[in-house]
C-alpha cells in the first residue's frame, strides 16, 4: 500500500467548495455571463419528441416576447388580444392583491404573507393552459393559479386573515390554500412533498383511463429535496400525465438557485437523467409560460408523460413577509434582472397591438386597485387575525379524522367544546 | 371456513377488497409479479393486471407520496412497505401529509389509503429488519394504527382499514405470518402451538376498527398485549397460572379505552406488554391513560414488559423480545405488589 501511495503526485489538502452569488450587498449586480436567448430563437419540437430529441431544450430559454414587445417565432401562440388583456388583468390583480395584503401584515392584521412580486406571468399563464378537472399541486407562491382560474379573491383573504369565513376554519398558515373545485390541491408548509403526490394523482388518471392532468410545483430550492427525485422515478417510470414545473426565481429565502443546483446545468437539465423531456422557459414572458404550458399540458394528456420546465424568473420581492432581502442580495439586483417585468413587458406587446394605450393602463392600475381595496373591506368587516370573531377552538377538533374518535370527543369537552 | 396462514388471509383480503371495488390498486417493492417478499399480494396482478396490482421503485417516500395523490384523486390504494424499518424514508409523508391532508384542506381532499408495513422480530433480521414503530405512528394526529395478532383479525381489519375513509397503518407481526409458532427459533414458547386460529371465513367481513378482543377472561390481573405478544401473554399466563385476563388491543388508535377500563375495574392490575422498546414506548402511554383514569381502581403500579432500550439485535432476538418467562415474573410481582 505504502509503496502504491508514494507513486502518487503530491497533492494540496482538499478545500471544500461553497459557491456564491455574483451579487451581495453592496456589489453592483452583473448578469453580464446570464445567457439569454433572443426571442423566437428556440425550435418547438413535436409533441411526442422523445427527451433525446430536445436536449439543448433544457439548456436554452424559450422566448416569444422581444425587445419591441412583438411576439415572434415558432413559440408565438394563439391568444387573441381579449385572452391577452384578461392575462394583464390577472397578474395586474395578484399584484394590488400583493401589495394590500403585504400592508395588512404589517398592521398586523395577519401573522405572515408571502408576495409574488416578479413571477405573476407563471402561474397566471400557466392556469390559463389547463382545462377545467386537471389538478395542480402547488407551493406558497402560485396564487396567480387561484386568480387567474377565478377563486373569489375574497375567499383567499378570509384565510389570510383566519376570521370566521376562512374555508380552512384557522387550521393552516396564510397563503397555505386549498380549493379542490379550482383544481388547486392543499398547500403543505413542508417543502417538495406535493411533487410526488402529483405523480400519484397523475397516476390514478391514467389507472382510471381519465383525461385529467396534474401539475407539480417546486422552488429552484426546493428540488433538493428527496421528494423531487422520488416524483421524477415515478413519473418516468409510469409516464404519468403530468407537467413538473420548477419554478427558478434565483433565492431560496438567502440561498442563491447555485446552491440547490449542485454541479448541473440546470435545473431543467436534471430530467435529462430520467429521460422526461424538459425545457427552459423565460418566466417573465406571459406569452412564452403560456405556449410551453399549453405544449406540456397537451404533451402529458395525449399519453406522451411528464415535461419538466424550469420558469427562469426572479423574486423581486422578498422571501415573506419575516424576510429582509437586503441583507443578503444587491439592492438592485431585482431592477438589474434581465428578463424584465412581466405585467410590463405584457403591456408593452399589447400596446404594440394597438390593443392598450399607457393611458388605459394608469386607468386600470386604479381600478384593480379600487376591485382589491372593496374586496378587502369585505373581508375585514368579517375579522382579522387581531379582531372580530375568530373561527372557534371547536373547529381544530374536527376533521383530524371523518369521525371523531372517543380520545378526541374527550379532549373537546376537555377543551369546554 | 378455511385454514389460512396470516399471509394467505392478508392475500385473501387484498383479493375481497379488488373484487368489490375497483378502486382499489395495489402496489409497491415486489408486490406485483412476484407477490411480495412474503407472498401477501400472490396472484393479484394476474388476476387484476398490472393497471391495478403493480411494482414501485425502491423508493417508500414515492410509495407513499403517490399513495397520497393516489388517493385525493379518488382512488383507495393499498401499499406495502417491505418491512416496518424502511418506512423512514417515507415518515414525513406519513406524519406532514397523509396524516393531515383532511385536516387542512377541511375535508377538501381526503387520504383513504392502507400503508401496510410488516413488523417485529424473531426472523433474524438484525437492526433494520425486526422493528415494531407502532409508538412512531400512534404520536401522530390523524393516522390510525392497527396491529392484527391472528389471520382472522388480519383479514377482518385490513377490510376495515381498506374500507376506512381515513389512512391506516397496517402493522403485521412478521413471526405470526405463517402461524402462531416461533419462525426460525428452537425454542418453542409453552402453548405457542395449541391455536387453531387458521380457521378463516372465506367471504368478506370486516373486524371494526377501535375495539380489541379479550382473548382469555380472568379475575387477578389484566394484560394488555397486541400482536405476537398475545402469545407471550397466553404462556405466561399458562406457566405462572395467574387467573389473568389477556386484552389483544387489535387498534391502537383508535383505542378501546372502555374494553380497557371494564377489565381494569374488575381486576385492579395492569401489566403491559410489547416488543418495541421500551422509551416513550405505546405502553407508556397505556400505562398513563390507566393511571389517568383508574388510579383508584388500582391496588398495585401499573407495569411495563417491553423490548430492551437498545437497537435490535440479530443473534440476541431470544434476550430482546419479552419472553413469557419475563412477564410470568412481573404478573406475579404486579400480584404482590
Amino acid at each position: 500500500m505504502a509503496e502504491q501511495a508514494s507513486s502518487y503526485p503530491e497533492i494540496a489538502p482538499l478545500k471544500l467548495h461553497v459557491p456564491e452569488p455574483g451579487c451581495r450587498p453592496g456589489d453592483t449586480p452583473d448578469f453580464s455571463e446570464f445567457e439569454i436567448p433572443r426571442a423566437g430563437a428556440v425550435p418547438k419540437p413535436e409533441l411526442d419528441a422523445s427527451a433525446d430529441d430536445m436536449l439543448d431544450l433544457a439548456f436554452s430559454i424559450i422566448r416569444v416576447l422581444n425587445k419591441e414587445g412583438e411576439a415572434v417565432g415558432p413559440w408565438a401562440d394563439d391568444l387573441s388580444p381579449d385572452d391577452l388583456k384578461q392575462g394583464l388583468r390577472h397578474m395586474m390583480l395578484l399584484r394590488a392583491y400583493d401589495t394590500r395584503m403585504m400592508t395588512a401584515q404589517r398592521q398586523g392584521k395577519t401573522s405572515f404573507y408571502m408576495q409574488h412580486r416578479g413571477e405573476e406571468a407563471v402561474s397566471c399563464a400557466f392556469q390559463v393552459a389547463l382545462q377545467k378537472g386537471d389538478m395542480n399541486f402547488p407551493t406558497y407562491r402560485q396564487a396567480g393559479l387561484l386568480i387567474a382560474g377565478g377563486y373569489p379573491m375574497e375567499k383567499m383573504m378570509n384565510q389570510i386573515y383566519s376570521n370566521e369565513a376562512d374555508p380552512l376554519h384557522g387550521r393552516q398558515m396564510p397563503v397555505l390554500f386549498s380549493a379542490k373545485d379550482y383544481g388547486f390541491f392543499s398547500i403543505s408548509g413542508n417543502l417538495g412533498t406535493q411533487y410526488i403526490q402529483a405523480v400519484g394523482w397523475a397516476m390514478a388518471s391514467a389507472i382510471r383511463h381519465d383525461s385529467k392532468i396534474a401539475a407539480a410545483w417546486v422552488g429552484d430550492g426546493a428540488t433538493a429535496e428527496g421528494d423531487i427525485h422520488s416524483a421524477m422515478v415515478f413519473a418516468s417510470t409510469y409516464k404519468a400525465p403530468i407537467v413538473m414545473n420548477i419554478v427558478n426565481n434565483q433565492w431560496a429565502i438567502s440561498t442563491f438557485q447555485g446552491i440547490a443546483r449542485g454541479g448541473a446545468g440546470t435545473f431543467a437539465s436534471r430530467g435529462h437523467g430520467f429521460g422526461i423531456p424538459s425545457v427552459r422557459v423565460d418566466g417573465n414572458d406571459y406569452l412564452a409560460v403560456y405556449a410551453v404550458a399549453k405544449w406540456a399540458a397537451l404533451r402529458a394528456r395525449s399519453g406522451f408523460g411528464p415535461t419538466i420546465i424550469e420558469y427562469v424568473t426572479y423574486r423581486a420581492g422578498g422571501h415573506s413577509s419575516s424576510d429582509d432581502p437586503s441583507a443578503y442580495r444587491g439592492s438592485a439586483e431585482g431592477a438589474a434582472w434581465p428578463l424584465g417585468d412581466p405585467i410590463e413587458r405584457l403591456k408593452q406587446h399589447l400596446i404594440t397591438l394597438d390593443a392598450w394605450t399607457e393611458e388605459r393602463h394608469v386607468q386600470a392600475e386604479a381600478e384593480v386597485m379600487d376591485e382589491v381595496k372593496t374586496i378587502q373591506k369585505q373581508a375585514e368587516a368579517i375579522g382579522t387575525l387581531t379582531s372580530g370573531h375568530p373561527p372557534s377552538g371547536r373547529d381544530m377538533f374536527e376533521g383530524v379524522y371523518e369521525t371523531m374518535p372517543p380520545h378526541l370527543v374527550r379532549q373537546r369537552r376537555e377543551a369546554g367544546y | 371456513m378455511v385454514q389460512m396462514t396470516m399471509i394467505s388471509a392478508i392475500q385473501n383480503a387484498h383479493d375481497l377488497a379488488m373484487e368489490k371495488d375497483d378502486r382499489v390498486v395495489v402496489y409497491g417493492e415486489d408486490v406485483g409479479f412476484f407477490g411480495g417478499v412474503f407472498r401477501c399480494t400472490a396472484g393479484l396482478q394476474e388476476k387484476y393486471g398490472k393497471n391495478r396490482c403493480f411494482d414501485a421503485p425502491i423508493s417508500e417516500n414515492g410509495i407513499v407520496g403517490s399513495a397520497i395523490g393516489m388517493a385525493a384523486y379518488g382512488l383507495k390504494p393499498v401499499i406495502e412497505i417491505q418491512f416496518a424499518d424502511y418506512m423512514y424514508p417515507a415518515y414525513d409523508q406519513i406524519v406532514s401529509e397523509a396524516a393531515r391532508i383532511r385536516h387542512r384542506s377541511n375535508g377538501d381532499f381526503t387520504c383513504p389509503m392502507v400503508i401496510r408495513m410488516p413488523c417485529g422480530g424473531g426472523i433474524f433480521g438484525g437492526q433494520t429488519h425486526s422493528q415494531s414503530p407502532e409508538a412512531l405512528l400512534t404520536h401522530v394526529a390523524g393516522l390510525k394504527t392497527v396491529m392484527p395478532s391472528n389471520p382472522v383479525d388480519a383479514k377482518g381489519l385490513l377490510l376495515a382499514a381498506i374500507e376506512d375513509p381515513d389512512p391506516v397503518v397496517f402493522l403485521e407481526p412478521k413471526r405470526l405470518y405463517n402461524g402462531p409458532f416461533d419462525g426460525h427459533h428452537e425454542k418453542p414458547i409453552v402453548s405457542w402451538g395449541k391455536h387453531e386460529l387458521g380457521a378463516v371465513e372465506e367471504d368478506y367481513y370486516i373486524t371494526p376498527l377501535g375495539k380489541a378482543a379479550i382473548r382469555r377472561s380472568g379475575e387477578a390481573v389484566t394484560i394488555l398485549s397486541y400482536g405476537t405478544m398475545v402469545y407471550v401473554a397466553e404462556a405466561a399466563v399458562e406457566e405462572t397460572g395467574v387467573d389473568a385476563e389477556i386484552i389483544d388491543l387489535r387498534t391502537l388508535v383508535p383505542l378501546d379505552l372502555e374494553t380497557i377500563e371494564t377489565s381494569i375495574k374488575k381486576t385492579g392490575r395492569c401489566v403491559i406488554v410489547h416488543e418495541a422498546t421500551k422509551t416513550s414506548g405505546f405502553g407508556a402511554e397505556l400505562a398513563a391513560l390507566v393511571q389517568e383514569d383508574l388510579f383508584y381502581h388500582l391496588e398495585a403500579p401499573v407495569a411495563r414488559v417491553t423490548g430492551w432500550d437498545t437497537p435490535y439485535p440479530h443473534a440476541q432476538e431470544w434476550d430482546y423480545f419479552p419472553s413469557p418467562q419475563r412477564l410470568g415474573q412481573k404478573i406475579i410481582e404486579t400480584l404482590e405488589g
